[in-house]
């Protein structure tokens, strides 16, 4: 009844046999240790096989991860990430036909200053999964959310990609790979981490604080966590970012971004691969598998995790956007169990619109996507604005905030209006400025723009993002004042 | 403390607005709300000058309010519209019997004139009476089929240009929400749109001017103009899939008020990928009705009506069309099917 063209089965209405003595489905002859779906017994075996199976081949059939590239692991330490770490160590040792080919790494970034943890706690923390990790054999790096402060400007930018990922180049890499047997075994060590600052931990809260609801903040972390992880896997040369999200979080993940109205990005941010930062392309391979098939198989075959709260851990329902989301969709699958599959199935329906790997202007400055804030004649965004001006006395630009700029500086215009291009020291100091809203709210796509909006003040965003706020400030100017010379549209900056 | 009107900063504010959560005043707020609709309908381009259009009032605050608001606008800004009322009558007793009154109540206050297509009439059967056959389940995929289809003709009857509808933004909302949750792509991507493509015979384009006022506000609006409607909710509509849609939207509207319009906003922008099947427009070959079978909706829903089938027309039944359309008797196994229902 819930999905639009659905079958009606018959045998749903038999009343249900005894499940205790059922045989498997696959091999008929084990007796069945699991019921995966209304209809589907498996043994233990079976459930293994079909449990690797499904990884192998989704990263099989799109051929995404070539032989030999390095790729980035990304491990909360949830069940389903566990889970990703545990399908690759098994997939790296197999025989070598069907061998794993590529060259993984683990990081982790530790979330606890954001959550308020003692030090004790997130080191203990820490350490468990370092057990974890060191028993996998790869390399792993364990960072401090807090070095997201340190990012430079770049993380934010699109990157060209560094080498060829035609499809048919794949088959050709995958020869070569098997030719050429000998690889360096990897050490298999972590990377000594850096020292927590204290003062870096307060000013992560302050900008976490900053944010007056719960939505806004769960989003801003969540953003700056995969900026980190980009950063990550940019500087140590990795080209892949493996997620360990799975089938019912990202079922949740939809329904979240169409209320925060990502309707423009849905591709991205539940598709399988996510390549808007173009050089790092996020993969998220657990996607078909649900939560429950998880928790069966890290139970059955002793997956370790180690469980971290998170920002809406232990929350009331209404906390959060996100939050809803989830109860909601956990309640509608209990009365219609099909109801998870029904909004993943949607999701692959979609894509990005306007093909959203290619320009560089016009990406949002905090989650880099192409921004959807072109007002058209009659739309949701153009009724906003509408409604917004018709309530107040005055239009809102007029008012001036901002501080003017020290004395001493080269900008004298009150809006530090530069026309020199920026070098490394130029003439407008920028960290002596503090953004103004306004002007950050043009740079950002729609629901970033709401993110900012729930923000109390921007003095707390990270410098980098600041920087950028003023380099391209700076180049729309710059345009601008060249428009009428301009032939045609640049692809990059 | 008395606060001000933040718009006329004059007169005392007497509402806060559900979409900003900014104070106005009464008379600010009806501007305001007046303004909004004028401005969707100029920046969609939704009448043109001299057009006969059809206000499909069914009694309820959005109708009224609809009527009331297009009559002062089409005075106020001279949009040369001739307007008239249709009402559809299902034949639920104690709901839609009641709302009539209130329509007719409506006609006489706005001197429009006003057409009544009754269920009965169109096809022989009502609401009621379906129920007693289909059970409390899937009722309403037979009252929304047909009140489309009689809407349409008796919008022929009338002969107007267009009809526009009381859809607000939670309903709007709510349908995108709906068609993400049963997976409909195809509704997904025309479900936001404000008016309805006007090619072919037989179908009057339809259009909905308060596609960006919410539910909220079009009760304040109505209140305060102390407008007459009749406000209870359908009987048959707590069993309804929509419902869950609802208190989610309503529950979200609590956490960040803004979440209708970014609902709405998120629809819009949309895109699907190319190579996914989508159905095309043709006609029902039994009544020419547009239809994306070879059999319109209602079509299949009367005969399995008639045929005392209730479940035909509920999910799959491509492959009944033939047999439905040459007259062929259907094998035992499929009437089989067709016909369990739960209650």
């Amino acid at each position: 009844m819930c999905q639009v063209e659905e079958d009606y089965q018959p045998k749903l209405q038999r009343p249900e046999e005894h499940s205790v003595s059922r045989k498997c489905v696959k091999c008929k002859e084990e007796l069945a240790a699991v019921l995966i779906r209304a209809g589907d017994p498996y043994c233990r075996s079976c459930f293994r096989d079909y449990f690797t199976h499904k990884f192998r081949a989704m990263l099989g059939k799109t051929r995404l991860i070539f032989p030999g590239e390095k790729v980035l692991l990304a491990i909360s330490g949830g069940p389903s990430s566990s889970a990703m770490l545990s399908q690759v160590q098994q997939g790296l040792s197999q025989s070598a036909q069907k061998k794993l080919r590529f060259l993984p790494a683990i990081v982790h970034i530790d979330e606890g200053g954001a959550l308020g943890l003692s030090l004790v706690e997130r080191q203990r923390l820490v350490s468990e999964l370092q057990v974890i990790f060191r028993a996998s054999g790869f390399n792993f790096y364990t960072i401090p959310l807090e070095q997201v402060l340190d990012l430079p400007s770049s993380v934010v930018n699109v990157a060209p990609p560094s080498f060829d990922q035609a499809p048919d180049s794949y088959k050709a890499a995958v020869d070569v790979d098997l030719q050429g047997a000998g690889r360096d075994p990897q050490q298999g060590g972590g990377v000594p981490e850096p020292r927590l600052d204290e003062s870096q931990t307060r000013s992560l809260q302050q900008l976490l604080g900053s944010a007056a609801t719960l939505t806004a903040r769960a989003e801003l972390l969540s953003t700056l966590r995969q900026h980190l992880l980009v950063h990550t896997a940019r500087t140590r040369g990795y080209s892949k970012l493996l997620l360990g999200e799975s089938c019912s979080r990202l079922a949740v993940r939809l329904l979240t971004c169409v209320s925060l109205g990502r309707g423009a990005h849905l591709a991205q941010d539940t598709g399988f691969s996510d390549c808007r930062f173009g050089d790092v392309t996020l993969v998220r391979p657990m996607r078909e598998f649900s939560a429950k098939e998880i928790a069966v198989y890290n139970h059955m075959f002793g997956v370790p995790t180690v469980i971290i709260p998170t920002l809406d851990t232990k929350m009331p329902e209404k906390a959060s956007i996100q939050r809803l989301s989830q109860s909601f969709v956990s309640r509608l699958q209990q009365d219609f169990p099909s109801t998870v599959s029904t909004i993943y199935r949607t999701s692959e329906k979609l894509q990005t619109a306007g093909g959203g790997c290619s320009a560089q202007d016009g990406r949002c400055l905090l989650c880099v996507c192409s921004v959807d804030t072109a007002a058209g004649k009659a739309s949701a965004l153009q009724a906003r604005l509408i409604s917004e001006q018709l309530c107040c006395q005055e239009p809102a630009g007029t008012v001036q905030v901002g501080p003017t700029p020290p004395a001493g500086q080269c900008c004298s215009a009150t809006d530090g209006e530069c026309g020199r291009p920026a070098g490394g020291a130029g003439c407008c100091s920028s960290h002596f400025r503090a953004p103004e809203k306004k002007e950050l709210q043009k740079l950002l796509c729609y629901s970033c723009q709401l993110i900012l909006r729930d923000m109390s003040s921007v003095a707390h965003l990270p410098q980098y993002i600041v920087a950028e706020a003023e380099r391209r400030k700076r180049r729309s100017l710059m345009k601008d004042e060249i428009s009428e010379f301009l032939l045609e549209e640049e692809g990059s900056s | 403390m008395p606060v001000s009107c933040s718009s006329c900063g004059e007169k005392r504010a007497a509402l806060k607005r559900p979409k900003t959560g900014h104070s106005l005043c009464k008379e600010c707020f009806f501007m305001a709300f007046e303004e909004e609709v004028h401005q969707t309908i100029v920046n969609a381009s939704l009448f043109k000058s001299g057009e006969s259009v059809a206000i499909a009032a069914s009694g309820g605050k959005d109708s009224t309010v609809l009527a009331h608001v297009m009559k002062v606008l089409n005075e106020r800004y001279n949009y040369g519209l001739e307007l008239m009322l249709i009402s559809v009558d299902e034949g639920i007793t104690g709901y839609r019997d009641d709302s009539l009154e209130t329509v007719k109540r409506n006609q006489q206050q706005y001197e429009l004139p006003l057409k009544i297509v009754s269920y009965e009439e169109l096809y022989g059967w009502t609401m009621d009476a379906i129920v007693k056959q289909v059970g409390l389940k899937n009722n309403c995929t037979f009252c929304g089929v047909f009140r489309r289809q009689a809407l349409d003709r008796g919008a022929l009857m009338l002969k107007v240009d267009k009809i526009c509808t009381g859809h607000n933004a939670d309903d709007v909302a709510e349908t995108v929400l709906m068609n993400v949750l049963r997976g409909d792509i195809a509704r997904l991507r025309r479900c936001t749109a404000i008016s309805t493509a006007s090619e072919g015979e037989g179908v009057v384009p339809r259009c909905k001017p308060l596609k960006y006022a919410y539910e909220k506000e079009i009760v304040l609006y109505a209140y305060f103009k102390k407008l007459d409607y009749f406000s209870t909710e359908c009987i048959y509509s707590p069993n309804a899939y929509r419902g869950h849609a609802r208190t989610f939207l309503k529950d979200l509207e609590s956490i960040r008020p803004s979440s209708i319009i970014d609902i709405i906003h998120s629809g819009e922008n949309l895109s699907v990928r190319e190579g996914v099947k989508m159905p095309v427009q043709g006609t029902c070959s039994r009544c020419g009705y547009i239809s994306s079978q070879a059999l319109c909706k209602s079509c299949v829903l009367l005969e399995g009506l008639n045929r005392g089938l209730p479940k035909l027309g509920i999910g799959k039944h491509h492959r009944l069309h033939g047999k439905i359309l040459s007259q062929q008797p259907l094998t035992e196994k499929e009437e089989r099917k067709l016909k369990s229902v739960e209650f």
